[in-house]
């Protein structure tokens, strides 16, 4: 009962500050949203009793990724940001492709099964789950695990690449 | 319905904790000022306050009292509620480390209560990550505070700030994890249960390092001497926090000394043993009977009383630098993180790590 008391809770407020940072006019409020959605996101993790993928998910998207988010954002003009106009000529293709994946997402979970309701707790396991977690990425999956991590590295190059100056310059 | 005992069991485990480390925190976030201002004066061969109280001890009551009466001035052309939360963000960022963080073994105080309990209000499993998370999280805060203001000095100080602290983030991830490969745990009770043997600042050769990188990092990420750039008052007025004034200004002051407190128990924890008591080599020299007598007196004094010495000894550690050291450049500021403490921790951790899959650690 409690539990499907805080997970409303984390659901509304994810919903709401969701809507909020793609409504506001101010690049930095939208900002702000975000993280208020990735602090609830965080919470939902650990109702969950993944307290790893809790801390995880505020140590590298709330401290590391939305920090860079608000260097750039606050790098840019905001005043001119915000009285910008809101969309182009192509709106109707961008409201299009939205739609479309709203409908595939909408489709995805309607056709999946949940073991439990929401709010329940379904992981129990004896640790943290650092331990499973680790043995199955080092493990079981470590092939695909350094796939991923050689795919941000070339991202990486890339970006040094990018800003690099030239010689000529 | 929760019945008797389970009302008295949340009691227990929860509210009496919560309480009390409310108090440890409020005292120490007036106390702390003090300290420093005394500290600093008799380095600089002065007395400091002494006017209020015995040798000022009623001075930081003086000042709450101030801070709470001056009027709270939010600049025109500032972003209001970017403004007004962003000394909470801190604030809360600060607190909900020392939530995680153990100061001693379960307790029954003496006999004095009917079963032990816990001195945390929460044992995560994870609870160093947590601290990780929380630390970072607080640096929006900072930029928070300096982009709110709309002033330029503020806006410098919030960037300094964040560079800085996303730079000495990475220096500090890796000593801590290396920490974590020693102890195999990521739950801080346990990482002090591991260094019942030795303390991990003397577990050559990789201990003194990492020690050496954390406490770096610590003074950098807590933006103190000789790290302070971004309240560098030479050249920044006061950096972030210039606009602030009143209740606002005294949050900012209360979350820099709750962050030296969450670094000083960390830095005890992780490599001073947290609540272990110092001991005298005892695998070599601990059969010599007064050295044996020592050390029994020495483990008689409660497990609290240790980790609190230790954190007041980092606490005064950081008030030394601050009377002995000048301020880095800022280009050194960068150079220092990104060139000697990035790959001397990411070394740190490549040795801790074939220690430990050798089994010599």
């Amino acid at each position: 009962m409690v539990n499907q008391v805080i997970f409303f809770y984390f659901a509304v407020v994810i919903l709401a500050s969701a809507i909020l940072t793609i409504t506001q006019k101010n690049p930095i409020h939208s900002v702000m949203f975000m993280l208020l959605l990735f602090f609830h996101i965080a919470g939902v993790f650990v109702l969950l009793n993944a307290e790893f993928l809790a801390a995880v998910q505020l140590i590298v998207y709330a401290g590391a990724i939305l920090i860079l988010y608000l260097f750039v954002v606050m790098l840019l003009n905001v005043d001119r940001e915000s009285t910008a106009a809101r969309a182009n000529r192509f709106w109707p293709w961008m409201a299009g492709f939205g739609a479309l994946i709203a409908a595939e997402v909408i489709l995805l979970i309607a056709r999946g099964t949940f073991p439990s309701e929401a709010g329940q707790q379904p992981m129990r396991l004896a640790g943290s789950g650092v331990k499973e977690l680790g043995e199955l990425l080092y493990q079981k999956y470590l092939v695909p695990f350094e796939v991923a991590s050689i795919i941000l590295l070339v991202g990486l190059v890339g970006a040094v690449m990018l800003a690099k100056k030239r010689a000529s310059d | 319905m929760l019945d008797m005992n389970q009302l008295l069991h949340y009691v227990f485990t929860l509210g009496i904790p919560v309480a009390v480390l409310l108090a440890f925190i409020l005292a120490n976030a007036v106390y702390l000022q003090l300290m420093e201002r005394k500290v600093l004066a008799h380095m600089q061969g002065r007395l400091g306050p002494m006017r209020t109280g015995w040798h000022g001890l009623l001075q930081p009551i003086a000042d709450s009292v101030k801070f709470l009466m001056k009027e709270d001035i939010i600049p025109a052309k500032a972003d209001k509620w970017v403004f007004s939360l962003a000394p909470f963000i801190l604030l809360v960022m600060a607190f909900g480390s020392m939530v995680i963080i153990p100061y001693g073994p379960p307790t029954d105080f003496f006999g004095l209560l009917p079963k032990k309990v816990p001195l945390w209000v929460s044992n995560l499993n994870v609870g160093i990550l947590f601290v990780l998370a929380f630390s970072s999280v607080g640096t929006y805060g900072v930029i928070m505070a300096g982009w709110a203001s709309n002033n330029k000095y503020s806006l410098m100080g919030g960037f300094r700030s964040a560079a800085q602290m996303i730079s000495y983030e990475i220096p500090m991830a890796f000593s801590i994890i290396t920490v974590v490969l020693m102890s195999g745990s990521l739950n801080l009770s346990d990482i002090v249960n591991a260094q019942t043997d030795r303390w991990f600042v003397v577990a050559l050769p990789v201990g003194p390092v990492a020690f050496f990188l954390y406490l770096m990092s610590g003074i950098a990420e807590t933006n103190r001497v000789p790290f302070d750039l971004p309240e560098a008052e030479s050249e920044l007025v006061a950096g972030y926090f210039t606009e602030y004034s009143g209740i606002r200004f005294g949050m900012f002051y209360m979350a820099e000394y709750m962050n030296m407190i969450v670094v000083s128990l960390l830095a005890s924890i992780m490599f001073l043993g947290g609540w272990l008591p110092v001991q005298i080599l005892p695998h070599t020299l601990g059969h010599i009977a007064p050295i044996a007598f020592i050390n029994k007196l020495l483990a008689a004094i409660p497990p609290t009383i240790w980790l609190l010495g230790k954190l007041y000894f980092f606490i005064f550690f950081y008030m030394w630098l601050r009377a002995t050291l000048p301020r880095y450049r800022y280009d050194q500021l960068m150079s220092i993180s990104w060139k000697i403490l990035l790959p001397l921790s990411l070394g740190t951790l490549l040795v801790a790590a074939g220690m430990k899959q050798m089994g010599w650690l």
